[in-house]
C-alpha cells in the first residue's frame, strides 16, 4: 500500500491479498485441530475394530448397530432397540442439565454481585473466581473426593458438631457427580453472565420501577431478557462439557452414575477398547448437541420481530 | 393545591453534599424547571422525588402526602430519563403500555390508551417498531408517551432534550409546553440550558452547589436576579465592581468604575464594595453617559451587533445593539460613553 490510497476497484482485491495470508494461521489451526479430528472420528466410526485397540480399514455399520440394536446376549434373537446406551445418554443429559441449572442458580447472583461492585474491586473478584482453575482439573476432582468421603473433613466436621451420627454417603452418588460438575464448570457460567450484566443499563431497572414494576417483575421482564445472551452462552458452556465429562463421574460417581464421557473414554483405553464404537458414541453425542443448538437458534430467530 | 412540597431536603454522599437544605413548593398544573450547571444537585433532587435516591434529611410531600416511605414503584410520578431508557426488547407500543400493565389495567384499555398516547406524540404509525429502529427524536417521544400513559400526578423530566440536535430541541420545547397544558399534569423539568428554561417554564428554580439560589418566573429570574450566580448563569450580563456609598429610602448611591455615580435599588445591601449587573441589551451609547469606555471589537451576530468595550480600569463591558440601518456603529478604538437604561442596573449579593 506504499503507493498511497488504492483506487476503488482494486481495493477489495488488495484487501483480500493482505487478509488471506494473515488468516492462514487461523485456518490452519482450526482445520488441523478442530475439523480434521471430527472428520477422523466420523470415518473411524464406520470402520471395523481391531482387538488391541485401533481400527481395520473395513467399512461397516457395526458400531452404530451395537449402539442402537439389541440381538440378545448371544446375538441370535430378533433385533430390538438397545436401551443400555440410550439410558446412559439420557442420564448424562439429565445430569448435565441439572449441573447447568445449579450453575445458573449460583452463577447468576455471583455474576450480578461482581458486576455491581465498584470497577476497581471487580477485577479482584473475577481474579478470585479463576484462581482454582490454575490447578489441574484432575487434582481438583480428586481433592473434592477427599473432601466428601466418609472420613473426609466434611463428614468428620459434621459429626464433630453432632449434626449427624454417621458419615453421609456422598462418594459414588449422583450428588457427588453433580457437585463435581458444578465445581468444574461454575466459572463458565459466571463469566459470560458477568459480561452481560456489566453491559446492562441499570437505568432500565429504574425505568421499570418508575413504571410501577416490583423487583421480581423487573428481574423477569427487563433484566433477564437483557442479559439472556450471557445466560445462554453460560448454559452452553456448562452443559456441553458436562455432557461429555468423564473425570467427575469416574472419580466421584459409581456404576449407577455412569455417563457418556466415561463410556467414550473407556473405548479408547488399552486392549479392552473399541475405537469405532467410541467414535460412533462421540458422533451421536455431537449430533445431539448440534441439533439442540440449531433448534435453539431457530427458536431465537422466530422470537425476534423483523 | 401544590403538587410537591419540598421541605429542608439535604442529600449527602459521604462528605459531599449534593443537596443542602432545599425547600421548594411546586404548584399544581405547572411547568416547573430546575435549572443549574452540572453538579448543582438538580438531577439529585429529581431522583429524590422519583424515589431513586433517599433524602438524608427533610421531607418531600406529593399532593400533601409524605412519600418518604414509598418505593419508586409506589409513587404516582413517572420519569422521562435522560437517555430515554426504553426497554430494548419491547415494541414501541409495549413500552408505552408497560406502566399500565404493571398497574393492572386490562389489555383492551391499555392498548387503546397506548395508541392514544402515541397519537399525541405523533408516532401512531411506529407502534410496532423496536426502539433501536427509531431516531433519537422518536425515542424521546416514545419515552414521553410511556411516562404520560399511566397519568401520573407529576411528570419528571431529566434533561430529556440534551441528546437531540438543535432544530429538534427547539421544536420539542414548544411541544413539551403544549403537552403540559393539554394534560394538566405538573411537569418538573431538569436542565442546564437557561434558554430552554426561559422559553418553557412557568416557574424556574435556579440551583448551584446543592443550594437553591432563586425561584421565580422567567422574567423575575432574568430581570431581578438575587445574586451574582443567578445573574451570571441566566443570560449574558456585565458584572461591574462598584462601591455603595450610602443607602437611603431603599435606593443606593453607587460609585461606578471611573468615578461616576448612579442611583439604583439597594436590594437589601448596605454600604461597601459590591457588584452591579447590567444586561448587554439594556445599556446603550449616549453622550454624557456615566461609563467611559473604549470600543475593542465589534462582533456581528445577525440580528444584533455585540460591542466589546473596556473601561479605564480594565473591566470589560458588552453592549448589544440592534442591527438596523439607523444604528451607528462605532469603530474599534473609538472612545464612547455608555448609559444603562432606567432600572437596568441591579446590585447583586455575592
Amino acid at each position: 500500500m506504499a503507493g498511497g490510497a488504492a483506487s476503488g476497484g482494486t481495493q477489495g482485491r488488495e484487501y483480500r491479498a493482505v487478509a488471506l495470508p494473515l488468516l492462514l494461521p487461523a485456518w490452519l489451526v482450526i482445520g488441523i485441530f478442530m475439523v480434521l479430528p471430527v472428520l477422523l472420528m466420523g470415518v473411524y466410526s464406520f470402520l471395523t475394530k481391531e482387538f488391541r485397540g485401533g481400527v481395520i480399514w473395513d467399512f461397516t455399520l457395526a458400531a452404530y448397530d451395537q449402539f442402537f440394536v439389541y440381538r440378545g446376549l448371544f446375538g441370535d434373537e430378533p433385533p430390538t432397540l438397545e436401551w443400555t446406551y440410550i439410558t446412559i445418554f439420557w442420564r448424562s443429559i439429565w445430569q448435565a442439565g441439572l449441573a447447568t441449572a445449579l450453575c445458573l442458580a449460583v452463577g447468576f447472583p455471583t455474576a450480578w454481585f461482581i458486576a455491581t461492585r465498584p470497577v476497581r474491586t471487580r477485577t479482584m473478584w473475577l481474579f478470585l473466581i479463576t484462581v482454582p482453575y490454575w490447578v489441574n482439573l484432575l487434582i481438583r476432582t480428586v481433592s473434592l473426593k477427599f473432601l466428601i468421603r466418609d472420613n473426609g473433613p466434611l463428614n468428620e466436621g459434621l459429626m464433630a458438631l453432632g449434626l449427624i451420627d454417621g458419615p453421609l454417603p456422598l462418594v459414588n452418588t449422583n450428588l457427588a457427580v453433580q457437585l463435581g460438575l458444578f465445581y468444574s464448570y461454575l466459572p463458565f457460567m459466571v463469566l459470560p453472565i458477568y459480561a452481560a450484566v456489566e453491559r446492562y443499563d441499570f437505568a432500565l431497572s429504574e425505568a421499570a420501577a418508575d413504571l410501577y414494576a416490583g423487583r421480581w417483575t423487573t428481574l423477569r421482564e427487563i433484566v433477564l431478557p437483557a442479559v439472556r445472551p450471557g445466560i445462554v452462552a453460560g448454559a452452553i458452556l456448562v452443559f456441553v462439557p458436562s455432557l461429555g465429562a468423564f473425570l467427575a463421574p469416574d472419580l466421584l460417581g459409581g456404576a449407577k452414575t455412569y455417563m457418556i464421557g466415561s463410556l467414550i473414554d473407556e473405548q479408547f483405553r488399552g486392549s479392552q477398547g473399541n475405537w469405532p464404537f467410541g467414535a460412533a458414541a462421540a458422533m451421536i453425542l455431537m449430533t445431539l448437541v448440534l441439533i439442540a443448538l440449531i433448534l435453539y437458534a431457530r427458536a431465537q430467530g422466530r422470537g425476534r420481530p423483523a | 393545591m401544590s403538587a410537591i412540597e419540598i421541605a429542608g431536603v439535604s442529600k449527602s454522599y459521604g462528605a459531599m453534599r449534593a443537596l443542602d437544605d432545599v425547600s421548594l413548593t411546586i404548584g399544581g398544573n405547572a411547568f416547573f424547571t430546575l435549572l443549574g450547571p452540572s453538579g448543582c444537585g438538580k438531577t439529585t433532587l429529581l431522583r429524590c422525588i422519583a424515589g431513586f435516591e433517599e433524602v438524608s434529611a427533610g421531607s418531600i410531600r406529593l399532593l400533601g402526602r409524605d412519600i418518604a416511605a414509598l418505593a419508586p414503584n409506589e409513587r404516582p410520578v413517572n420519569t422521562v430519563f435522560q437517555n430515554y431508557a426504553l426497554f430494548p426488547h419491547m415494541t414501541v407500543a409495549e413500552n408505552v403500555a408497560f406502566g399500565l400493565r404493571m398497574k393492572g389495567v386490562p389489555e383492551a384499555r391499555r392498548r387503546a390508551r397506548a395508541a392514544r398516547m402515541l397519537e399525541m406524540v405523533h408516532l401512531a404509525e411506529l407502534a410496532d417498531r423496536m426502539p433501536a429502529q427509531l431516531s433519537g427524536g422518536q425515542q424521546q417521544r416514545v419515552a414521553l408517551a410511556r411516562a404520560l400513559a399511566p397519568e401520573p400526578e407529576v411528570l419528571l423530566l431529566d434533561e430529556p432534550l440534551s441528546a437531540l440536535d438543535l432544530k429538534l430541541r427547539q421544536a420539542m420545547r414548544l411541544e413539551l409546553k403544549q403537552l403540559q397544558e393539554e394534560t394538566g399534569i405538573t411537569f418538573v423539568f431538569v436542565t442546564h440550558d437557561q434558554e430552554e428554561a426561559l422559553t418553557m417554564s412557568d416557574r424556574i428554580a435556579v440551583m448551584s452547589h446543592g443550594r437553591l439560589q432563586q425561584v421565580g418566573t422567567a422574567r423575575e429570574i432574568y430581570e431581578s436576579p438575587v445574586n451574582r450566580f443567578v445573574a451570571d448563569f441566566i443570560g449574558e450580563t456585565n458584572v461591574l465592581p462598584v462601591l455603595v456609598e450610602g443607602v437611603e429610602g431603599g435606593r443606593a448611591s453607587v460609585v461606578l468604575p471611573g468615578g461616576a455615580r448612579i442611583s439604583c435599588p439597594a436590594a437589601g445591601l448596605g454600604p461597601g464594595a459590591h457588584h452591579l449587573s447590567i444586561r448587554p441589551e439594556r445599556i446603550g451609547i449616549a453622550a454624557g453617559g456615566p461609563l467611559r469606555a473604549t470600543v475593542e471589537r465589534v462582533v456581528y451576530l445577525g440580528t444584533d451587533l455585540q460591542l466589546v468595550t473596556r473601561l479605564a480600569d480594565g473591566t470589560a463591558v458588552q453592549v448589544r445593539l440592534q442591527n438596523s440601518a439607523r444604528t451607528e456603529v462605532p469603530a474599534p478604538g473609538t472612545a464612547i460613553a455608555l448609559e444603562p437604561e432606567e432600572g437596568a442596573a441591579r446590585l447583586l449579593a455575592d
